[in-house]
């Protein structure tokens, strides 16, 4: 142990910091160092590999991004929104955003101060050929303070690294207590942590409370504030004059050392790769892969918080929570094919768990992805959907040339297939909508009462919009789909594309890319007719609740244009869950494996997720959940309940 | 040459001993639904795809039953896995997993 010098001349002349160890190297830093060490020298490594795996036009996309003003300000702003705060978090779960947020924006604090305290009082001291790496972070040991010499500056810096030890120490405590309790946190289920995030985990735990013990048994030499200062007073009450204070300083190195060598096996890796990811993200690039280049940032986000665990609607069932993201990242990461396999074809792509995910890893793009890499290949056989020349054909169509051959069915008194009038609207039902012509019906009514101008294009049968067929991870086979149905709707000459079912309305919009068409879901284009005023609507006091078809709301970011509608007929209550929380109905095409029984449950949760406000009618924009709803609700004997599921077009 | 209409109908003899038992087995294993099918048709009575061609999960099945994989492949070719099927099926069979996995199986040599 280096002999403690108390008895140093004190003048007011004196620096205000002294190096109590002139060569600014103690043995206790080595485990610190190696395993921070290791930690560049991988990340640095990781970095390299990633960008490389990544195609070179996204590559080259992404550095442009990184030099856009528009995007400088988006990636600030998420950064320490995403990274540093939480505020995803904070809003949802006030609680467990403190938690976050104390622990990442403490750290960081603590680590900034730190080096600019190095940097304004012992600048020589950041180079790192004299310990730039460690000296910041065990400053404290290596410096005495002159207490004849005290600025308003040193205190202040004292006063906030004392603040922010103490923030993180509460994050901590929080963080321990959620081990035990975490619903106390708003969290029902939480991750298993693997044996690395274990290790990682609990010498997290330990850094803070060591530095802190640390930094109070050198208190009385290298200065403190309110924190460090009272626990030395009281280590000076318990043990007298004189402290043996390194021990403390190597149980902090080690805990330091330890935690830098598990993490990049651990779930705290997101610390680092979250900001890549970020950036990534706001760069516009999509993986292409389930595992390399993007993919394998967006892997290394995530940071095993289990927030998808609650929000998945799988997750009715206890049985069903090794289906979740956080398990499906996990094993990406282990790269353990046949479960990954079996996660990704289980999931119903509802997306919330993307929705409510703190860093916004797409966890279900990923499941797609990897859907792609094994069914992408299989056999098909569309040629079909060029029956006889055009695809126009295919769907019910006459093979086409102008308007007048066309045989559009036209509504009213002047329904004349001969009519030479290009449509306006043209109005595609989509495979599932044909399946419940009750929402036909209800659409055309009010088609008519609002005397729009409109076409059905597939009212003697289309072909499908291929989001099922992405969906399941056939894309090659989608986009043969897609190519015939642009086709059909391009040569109709229509201004306007009226979509009734959700699934189509997404691929349409994503997909399709049209040239000036404009696509919209029948609940935005009937908002609109009321907004207008062409169409009279007039109020009860039904109470109403909306369900937010996944497709609709949280794929397309349609929630308000129904709402506004449907409050003008009715009377809207609200559900347990809603908006980009709403619960999927459990009939959704986007799992494959996920069978009958375990979908019931679903919608059964789903249902009592709608009926915490008693309404009388159930509302939704979406044929499938239309379906689901309508048969639980008249088969099921336990929910005692007259409630009506009612499509939205039939509402109105 | 007058067409009258007649031809050689391919012959529609089914040879039970060249059912492949170790195929059904593994397809059961992974979709299980194969063994509830009732044969109702209703899938091939709504099916998007088998307006204009010769899809039909039911006789898929059958084909199968009956040693015939190759037929029941053709039956699935065309399938856009829309998935209307299994909102009308009675026994709730999760036909878009059968149907992959059918072509997934079969597929193979």
């Amino acid at each position: 142990m280096t002999p403690l010098n108390y008895i140093l001349a004190v003048q007011a002349a004196d620096p205000e910091v002294i190096d109590r160890i002139p060569s600014g190297y103690s043995h206790f830093v080595i485990p610190f160092t190696i395993g921070i060490t290791f930690f560049l020298c991988w990340i640095g490594v990781g970095c390299v590999r990633l960008l490389a795996a990544i195609p070179r036009t996204d590559r080259l996309r992404f550095w442009k991004s990184l030099f856009i003003p528009k995007n400088i300000v988006k990636n600030l702003k998420d950064l320490f929104g995403d990274c540093l705060f939480h505020v995803k978090i904070w809003q949802r779960k006030p609680l467990l955003g403190y938690m976050h947020s104390a622990i990442a924006f403490g750290w960081f604090m603590i680590i900034l101060l730190g080096h600019i305290e190095v940097a304004l009082f012992v600048p020589a001291r950041l180079n790192v050929t004299r310990g730039g790496l460690f000296y910041p972070i065990f400053y404290r040991y290596f410096v005495w303070m002159n207490p004849g010499h005290t600025t308003l500056r040193g205190s202040f810096f004292f006063f906030l690294m004392d603040f922010f030890l103490l923030y993180i120490l509460t994050g901590i405590a929080l963080a321990v207590f959620k081990r035990f309790r975490s619903i106390v946190l708003g969290m029902r289920h939480t991750t298993k942590p693997s044996l690395a995030d274990r290790i990682a985990l609990y010498s997290l735990w330990m850094i803070f409370p060591m530095r802190l013990l640390a930094e109070s048994f050198t208190a009385d030499l290298s200065g403190g504030s309110f924190l460090t200062v009272g626990v030395n007073h009281l280590w000076h009450f318990l043990f007298g004059e004189k402290l043996l204070f390194t021990p403390f300083w190597w149980a902090y190195s080690i805990c330091l050392g330890l935690f830098f060598v598990a993490m990049p096996f651990s779930r705290y890796m997101h610390i680092l790769t979250e900001v890549l990811w970020i950036l990534l993200r706001n760069a516009g690039i999509k993986p292409h892969h389930p595992r390399k280049g993007v993919a394998e940032a967006e892997i290394y986000a995530c940071s095993s918080c289990g927030l998808c665990l609650d929000a998945c609607p799988m997750n009715v069932q206890k049985k069903n929570l090794k289906y979740s993201s956080v398990y499906f990242i996990r094993f990406l990461r282990r790269h353990n094919e046949k479960k990954i396999n079996a996660i990704a074809d289980k999931c119903l792509m509802c997306d919330k768990c993307h929705a409510l995910c703190p860093v916004g890893v797409d966890a279900p793009a990923l499941r797609r992805a990897q859907r792609i890499t094994v069914n992408n290949s299989l056999p098909y056989e569309y040629s079909y959907l060029a029956l006889a020349g055009t695809a126009g054909a295919a769907a019910g169509l006459r093979p086409y040339s102008a308007a007048a051959e066309r045989g559009w069915t036209r509504p009213g008194p002047d329904s004349c297939p001969a009519d030479t009038v290009v449509p306006e609207v043209l109005y595609f039902a989509g495979c599932m909508t044909h399946l419940t012509p009750r929402i036909i019906k209800a659409v055309e009514k009010v088609f008519k009462a609002a005397g729009v101008d409109y076409a059905f294009a597939d009212r003697e049968g289309g072909i499908c919009c291929g989001r099922p067929l992405m969906l399941a991870g056939k894309t090659e086979a989608a986009a043969k789909v897609i190519e015939a149905n642009k086709r059909m709707i391009e040569e109709s000459g229509c201004k306007t594309l009226v979509l009734s079912c959700p699934i189509c309305y997404k691929v349409f919009k994503e997909e399709y890319h049209f040239e000036g068409i404009k696509v919209v879901h029948y609940t935005q284009f009937i908002n609109d007719l009321i907004a207008s005023g062409k169409l009279q609507v007039s109020k009860s006091d039904e109470k109403i609740v909306y369900h937010d078809p996944c497709e609709l709301g949280r794929g397309s970011n349609v929630y308000i244009e129904p709402r506004a509608a449907l409050d003008k007929v009715g009377t809207l209550v609200k559900a347990a869950k809603e908006y980009d929380e709403s619960v999927c109905c459990g009939g959704s095409l986007g799992s494959l494996t996920l069978d009958n029984r375990d979908r019931a449950k679903i919608t059964e949760a789903s249902l009592d997720n709608l009926l915490v406000n008693d309404p009388d009618t159930i509302v939704t924009a979406c044929p499938l959940c239309l379906k689901t709803f309508s048969e639980t609700v008249s088969n099921s004997k336990h929910l005692l309940t007259d409630v009506k599921v009612k499509d939205f077009a039939e509402m109105i | 040459m007058v067409d009258f209409g007649f031809g050689l109908v391919p012959s529609s003899r089914m040879n039970l001993d060249l059912f492949d038992k170790d195929k059904y087995e593994k397809l059961a294993a992974i979709e299980p639904d194969v063994r509830i099918c009732m044969a109702c048709g209703s899938c091939t009575a709504v099916c998007t795809a088998g307006k204009y061609s010769q899809t039909s999960l039911r006789e898929a099945i059958e084909d199968i039953k009956n040693a015939k994989p190759d037929k029941a492949l053709e039956m699935l070719r065309c399938c856009q896995l829309c998935g209307k099927c299994s909102m009308v099926c009675p026994r709730g069979i999760n036909t878009r997993n059968l149907i992959l996995s059918i072509t997934k199986v079969y597929s193979s040599k």
